[in-house]
């Protein structure tokens, strides 16, 4: 018969011992003999798409699931190509992905950091994903870029706009392909000034979070830049739908323009109670009283309805524009779903394609050879003309569109009008640019 | 002067949706005793009747123009709404564009069924039992509808618009006789406080003024003595529920043009609305319409900027400041009656 013996200290101990161990998250326990993190062995590979399907943000999650479905179907064989046919790189074949068949699994943000991060663990640790992509909001996306790193499998951001994500939250296994609030600023600036003149006094409305600061910090330089005076940047909270008492002031503020830092919901009542109350109609300081919203999305756009007319946003991407990738795409996705592609969708498909290619390249899944295989990658064909993956940073630079809420829709989806495509020389900075400092890209994690 | 009255304008028309959802609330609480958690969800069911409506005004035959190409270069749909070929253009557009204002026909009857199933169909099984059984039961009901609805309409904002005849501002300084251009406000956001000021009437002259409304009073008084004379208290009761979830869906349809309807509009309210029944007084009608303006009022001179310069964030705070600091040193609320929410 067996006996023990506890002591309080051995028990105290044992404890502590059992509890680190099951602390330890499996994804840094499980992988010793592995080569890098969720090695494929069988004859597929698995992606994550992480969008949110619930929540505030969950049509432009619904068309980035969308868009990644479409990109599946394609990768292996399936559907009409879309724009592997377009791309540059001649890799991807539609045999799937170095010889396996792509399977994906999905998974919820919520636009929430904290239920974005265990979707995107549960992925990692359950589903053996070797390569997480989404997003919707610039707080997600750190957060789950952060948690790839530590794991060791590359995130392919979705659609996250903050200076922070390749800034200061910068990581070595996080990528975008999505533009960013410093290249909207850089758009934007010159094409404000030529319709509105250089003596001009802005007033900012400006969502309280990072995509928020950062926004208004690229929009308050460039336009003072130009010679606009700012007067004021007043904060908004998130869950704010009643902007009326952020507006009244703007009345007697002595601004002749109203900046919306504003994105999704916020933005669609934020620009459709400002034109209730009269600001677009307004004169003030003997000019017409104009508001900017800085970055614009179609679905925004469709929501603030008649409010978007003649308002100026950039864009990352626009379906009406002619390029042959463009064109590709938009026949393949309004074919299958009948509506042309959101930005975000555009985004999460060029994402998923770059990842494939750059695994077909490296001639590897690891996340490593993939990581070296994207940086400094220069390709075409994907929407927005040349493009270049840059190293230092993994931003990807590219002609930005400033678009302007059309006059006269022609149908639901012709909200936006591009005025102007800002050629990608006049969007970029220097890595170590301050709005961009602080934060190290470290070094690529494997997982291994 | 001009700032002033402007928070004060937006303040009564913030308070214009507090004081109605509120008296909603505590219609409810008045006669059934139940604190039901799905009443914001109600206000957003409202809102949403006045979108259906828009939607099914906007129904429309379609035909193809051969001339003009759709977004993959097909020949293009053009759709003609029903009612136009029906009523013709100029009186079938007129239709379409009062759609917010029709609506409130559309959603009186819907309302009043979606409020008489719930309380005969879930809430009445609940009377008996602890008022947590009673919030956790109508949360998930708030859960249910929200959840339909965003399986329905989507997560999106649907832009809802007022009449054109509504839309633009009015010069309100003037009126008042202060500069011109000094106090603009919409139009709509007047019409939403004056609806609200005549719901209010309406409903509490019905309590004060018929028969049926007085024995409702009665009955939220000493409900078994009621019972005693004869009289179907419970009828009545449940026909009141059916009211207060039309005054609630009034609410929500005529805010539709101001914040364009969403899923979770509900929730957004919800919370606010409850503090504004604490405040006024559980069971206390009068004290739920002076809270809710009151508050709304509050609020909106909270979030000017020279005070949040003083104190940062108190616009986030300021309501529930004042329902801690009134239920201190009254606990029944402002005008609660004695024995509810105190020792």
């Amino acid at each position: 018969m067996s006996q023990f013996n506890f002591s309080r200290r051995g028990l105290l101990k044992g404890g502590a011992a059992l509890g680190a161990g099951l602390a330890m998250p499996t994804i840094f326990t499980s992988k010793a003999r592995a080569a890098y993190l969720n090695e494929p062995t069988g004859d597929t590979v698995t992606l994550g798409f992480n969008v949110p399907q619930t929540g505030p943000y969950a049509d432009e999650g619904l068309d980035e699931l969308r868009a990644f479905q479409l990109a599946v179907e394609h990768l292996n064989g399936e559907g009409d190509g879309g724009m592997i046919s377009t791309f540059s790189s001649q890799e991807l074949k539609g045999e799937g992905i170095l010889g396996k068949k792509v399977a994906y699994v999905s998974g919820d943000t919520q636009t929430k950091s904290d239920a974005a991060r265990a979707s995107a663990k549960s992925m990692i640790e359950k589903d053996g994903v070797l390569m997480i992509s989404g997003g919707s909001s610039s707080g997600v996306a750190v957060a789950v870029q952060s948690l790839c790193q530590e794991a060791g499998i590359i995130f392919m951001a979705g659609l996250t706009h903050s200076n922070d994500t390749t800034g200061k939250d910068k990581k070595a296994n996080g990528f975008r392909h999505f533009f960013n609030a410093y290249m909207s600023a850089a758009a934007l600036a010159p094409v404000l000034k030529n319709n509105y003149g250089a003596d001009r006094k802005v007033y900012h409305l400006t969502a309280d979070y990072t995509w928020g600061w950062t926004q208004q910090e690229s929009m308050q330089a460039a336009t003072e830049a130009i010679g606009w005076e700012t007067v004021n940047n007043v904060l908004t909270p998130l869950a704010t739908t009643d902007f009326s008492s952020y507006i009244a002031p703007v009345l007697n503020s002595g601004a002749d323009v109203l900046m919306l830092n504003h994105y999704g919901g916020n933005m669609v009542n934020s620009l459709t109670q400002s034109v209730q109350f009269g600001l677009r109609d307004k004169q003030v300081n003997g000019k017409n009283f104009e508001i900017v919203v800085p970055l614009y999305s179609e679905l925004m756009a469709k929501g603030a309805g008649e409010a978007v007319k003649g308002v100026f946003g950039s864009s990352n991407w626009s379906w009406t524009l002619q390029d042959e990738g463009t064109k590709a795409f938009v026949k393949s996705f309004g074919t299958k779903y009948g509506f042309p592609p959101s930005q975000a969708a555009q985004t999460c498909y060029a994402q998923t394609l770059l990842y494939a290619d750059a695994a077909a390249r490296a001639g590897t899944f690891n996340p490593c050879g993939i990581a070296e295989a994207l940086e400094g990658f220069e390709f075409d064909g994907l929407g927005n003309g040349p493009t270049l993956y840059r190293a230092d940073d993994h931003q990807c630079f590219k002609d930005v569109m400033v678009v302007q809420g059309k006059q006269e829709p022609e149908n639901e989806y012709d909200a936006l009008e591009i005025v102007e495509v800002t050629p990608r020389a006049q969007v970029e900075y220097a890595p170590d640019h301050p709005m961009f400092a602080g934060g190290e890209l470290g070094k690529c994690n494997s997982g291994a | 002067m001009d700032a002033i009255l402007i928070q004060i304008l937006n303040g009564l028309d913030k308070g214009s949706a507090y004081a109605l959802i509120a008296l909603g609330l505590t219609l409810i609480f008045g006669t059934l005793g139940v604190v039901n958690f799905a009443h914001g969800a109600l206000f957003m069911v409202g809102a949403f009747c006045a979108v259906t409506l828009q939607r099914l005004l906007n129904i429309s035959s379609v035909s193809i123009d051969e001339t003009k190409k759709d977004f993959l270069g097909n020949p293009l749909k053009v759709e003609t709404p029903y009612v136009e070929n029906w009523f013709g253009d100029t009186v079938g557009s007129a239709i379409i564009d009062w759609s917010v204002p029709l609506a409130i026909l559309f959603a009186i009857p819907i309302m009043l069924l979606i409020g008489y199933v719930m309380e005969r169909g879930l809430i009445r099984h609940f009377y008996k039992r602890p008022h947590a059984d009673q919030i956790l039961v109508t949360f998930g009901l708030a859960i249910v509808l929200q959840e339909i609805v965003k399986a329905m309409y989507g997560a999106n904002p649907i832009p809802t618009p007022a009449p054109d005849a509504f839309v633009g501002s009015l010069d309100f300084g003037v009126l008042v006789g202060l500069d011109p251009d000094s106090v603009i406000y919409p139009y709509w956001r007047l019409i939403y406080f004056l609806f609200s000021a005549v719901v209010i009437a309406a409903v509490f002259s019905f309590l004060r003024f018929t028969t049926f409304g007085m024995v409702v009073r009665a009955g939220m008084a000493d409900r078994e003595t009621v019972g005693l004379l004869g009289i179907d208290i419970d009828k009545r009761f449940t026909l009141m529920f059916g009211v207060a979830a039309a005054v609630a869906g009034l609410a929500g349809v005529m805010y539709a043009p101001i914040n364009s309807p969403n899923y979770h509009m509900g929730m957004d309210f919800l919370v606010l609305s409850f503090v504004v029944v604490v405040v006024g007084g559980m069971g206390s009608l009068p004290g739920a319409v002076i809270a809710g303006f009151m508050l709304g009022i509050l609020e909106s001179f909270a979030s000017m900027n020279e005070v949040k310069s003083i104190i940062p964030g108190i616009d986030q705070i300021i309501i529930y400041l004042v329902a801690i600091i009134i239920l201190l040193t009254r606990p029944r609320g402002l005008m609660g009656r004695k024995g509810v929410m105190e020792e």
